[in-house]
């Protein structure tokens, strides 16, 4: 059996399938909790602070920091060895909640930790589009 | 409430040869560690009727446990696969301990084994690989296990100051204790700089910053404290044991710099009635050497962030306040992957048997073993004695 010759792909759920249609239109969205206002991110079917089932999906305004970061030196896959060295992430969004990703668009070694970071989309086929973030122009530090 | 203190004890305890066992398989090697743990205990498979084991990678069963006892042709009344990563061994035993104390059965064997080194396909080491993520949210983005685990390391130098050399001292100290023992995989000295001039896998860690690959099986026999006496070896007694579970994925954890550990630990010092002072000797989860810094921290050996210092000033040496990872840990003695910490159980039972040889930690009596699995996600201590109070 070959390896496998593309990257690693999401498989939607029911209640992620949405959340990865806005992606494909390049809207990052996150879920708020319409009894207690909290945001959350990765889609739940309930609130994780109050368990309430009123969650509304509002769009993220895209930035966010760097709150922890590596520099892969060696692929996880085959399919990852022409990034190398690439920038895996944990962004803390504006809005709270924190998610994984690539730093794209800049060298890796100028990565930083509290590095202000702006949300891009990447094209990985015809269904899915995957969040990814990028230095932000004039970002305000932390 | 009912307390497991003093209730049950390890009878036998075995490891099998590890590093490279390409002569056998992991269902195999299963079979032999549990062989070897119970010629330990002095005691034929008959009298087991409890069996404990993980799923292997090399070797998946459906129902791993099940698919071992009827390899042994052995017929238990409590049979379980335990899985939640490195933090399975002393959570399935904290549960077999519970199952003895109930009447549910009154010998388990637990018998862990796998054979990451010799035995996996290519697609099944990227499936290992890439199972370790999130299937939408983490595994896309193409990090390495070490990587998960760098994220933590970077974490906890920026809040606490912690140096790349203070890493590396944690893989030092575990190679000056395996070139003390014969079994160990890697026993050659390695210097800080060593660690630093290894190849980096994912700043900050470095090649040597990581555990082993292993193939490597070990067992455990445990029973009710009152039957101890019956067996060959000094019976070894569950003093106290916890468990906390805070995340799977890293990019959901509610702290990146500390652990459930804290939680584990909280509640097996509760249980035993002892605190970090009363400590003789610790082995602790070190599959990458940051992991090690925190639960040192959390589990109240050193200040919150002064895990690095800690290590580096030499107090996990053998010869130190708290000898740690005395048989060489994840990182120098071998990392088989699921089973992996029950070497650390294994030893420590050695040590307070007085049977560790020259790595022997001089009137061991009470012993803490620490497991983590996931990413930072479960944690699971035991503490362990001499004396049954």
């Amino acid at each position: 059996m070959a390896a496998p010759v593309s990257k690693f792909l999401p498989r939607p759920t029911p209640e992620t399938e949405f959340w990865w249609e806005n992606c494909r239109e390049n809207r990052l969205l996150l879920q708020r909790c319409g009894a207690c206002g909290n945001f959350q991110f990765y889609p739940r079917l309930a609130c994780c602070g109050c368990q309430s089932a009123e969650l509304e999906w509002v769009e993220a305004n895209g930035a966010g920091i760097v709150e922890t970061f590596t520099i892969c030196r060696v692929p996880v896959a085959e399919a990852y060895a022409d990034d190398l060295p690439y920038v895996v992430a944990i962004v803390r969004l504006a809005e709270g909640p924190a998610m994984m990703s690539n730093i794209i668009g800049c060298d890796a070694e100028a990565v930083t930790t509290g590095m202000p970071v702006e949300v891009v989309f990447e094209v990985r086929n015809e269904e899915i589009t995957l969040p990814q973030f990028r230095p932000r122009p004039g970002g305000a530090g932390t | 409430m009912a307390s497991l203190r003093g209730q049950v004890a390890i009878v036998g305890a075995a490891d099998t040869a590890v590093g490279k066992v390409p002569q056998m398989g992991a269902t195999a090697l299963c079979a032999e560690a549990a062989r070897l743990a119970l010629d330990d205990a002095g005691i034929s498979k008959d009298q087991i009727d409890g069996l404990v084991t993980c799923n292997s990678m090399a070797e998946p069963y459906m129902y791993h446990a099940e698919a071992l006892a009827e390899y042994l042709q052995i017929f238990p009344r409590y049979c379980v696969s335990a899985n939640a990563g490195g933090g399975t061994t002393f959570s399935g035993i904290r549960q077999a301990a519970a199952a003895i104390v109930t009447g549910a059965c009154t010998t388990v064997l637990v018998a862990l084994a796998d054979t990451l080194r010799t035995g996996l396909s290519r697609e099944q080491a990227m499936k290992m690989q890439s199972s370790t993520g999130h299937p939408q949210f983490e595994t896309p983005y193409g990090a390495t296990v070490p990587a998960y685990y760098a994220l933590i390391a970077r974490a906890h130098m920026d809040r606490y100051g912690t140096t790349p050399e203070q890493l590396a001292s944690v893989a030092v100290n575990g190679r000056r204790h395996a070139a003390m023992n014969p079994a160990a995989q890697m026993r050659d000295p390695i210097t800080v700089e060593d660690v630093l001039n290894s190849r980096m896998i994912a700043d900050p860690l470095h090649l040597l910053d990581c555990s082993l690959v292993s193939d490597g099986g070990a067992a455990i026999v445990l029973t009710a404290a009152d039957r101890a006496a019956d067996f060959r070896q000094d019976p070894i007694y569950i003093l106290g044991a916890g468990e906390g579970h805070s995340h799977e994925h890293i990019s959901q954890a509610r702290s990146l710099t500390t652990s459930a550990a804290a939680d584990a630990g909280r509640e097996a010092y509760e249980m035993a009635g002892l605190g970090p002072q009363d400590i003789d000797l610790v082995e602790l989860y070190d599959c990458f050497t940051p992991v090690v810094l925190i639960e040192l921290e959390d589990l109240g050996f050193c200040g919150k962030g002064e895990g690095g210092a800690f290590v580096e000033s030499g107090a996990t040496a053998l010869e130190g306040s708290l000898p740690m990872n005395t048989h060489g840990g994840l990182l120098s003695h071998c990392h088989p992957g699921n089973p992996g910490a029950l070497f650390l159980l294994t030893e420590a039972v050695m040590q307070l048997r007085r049977q560790a040889g020259a790595r022997q930690v001089p009137d061991a009596s009470v012993a803490l073993v620490h497991g983590q699995g996931g990413i930072m996600s479960s944690h699971a201590t035991l503490i362990l004695g001499r004396e049954r109070d």
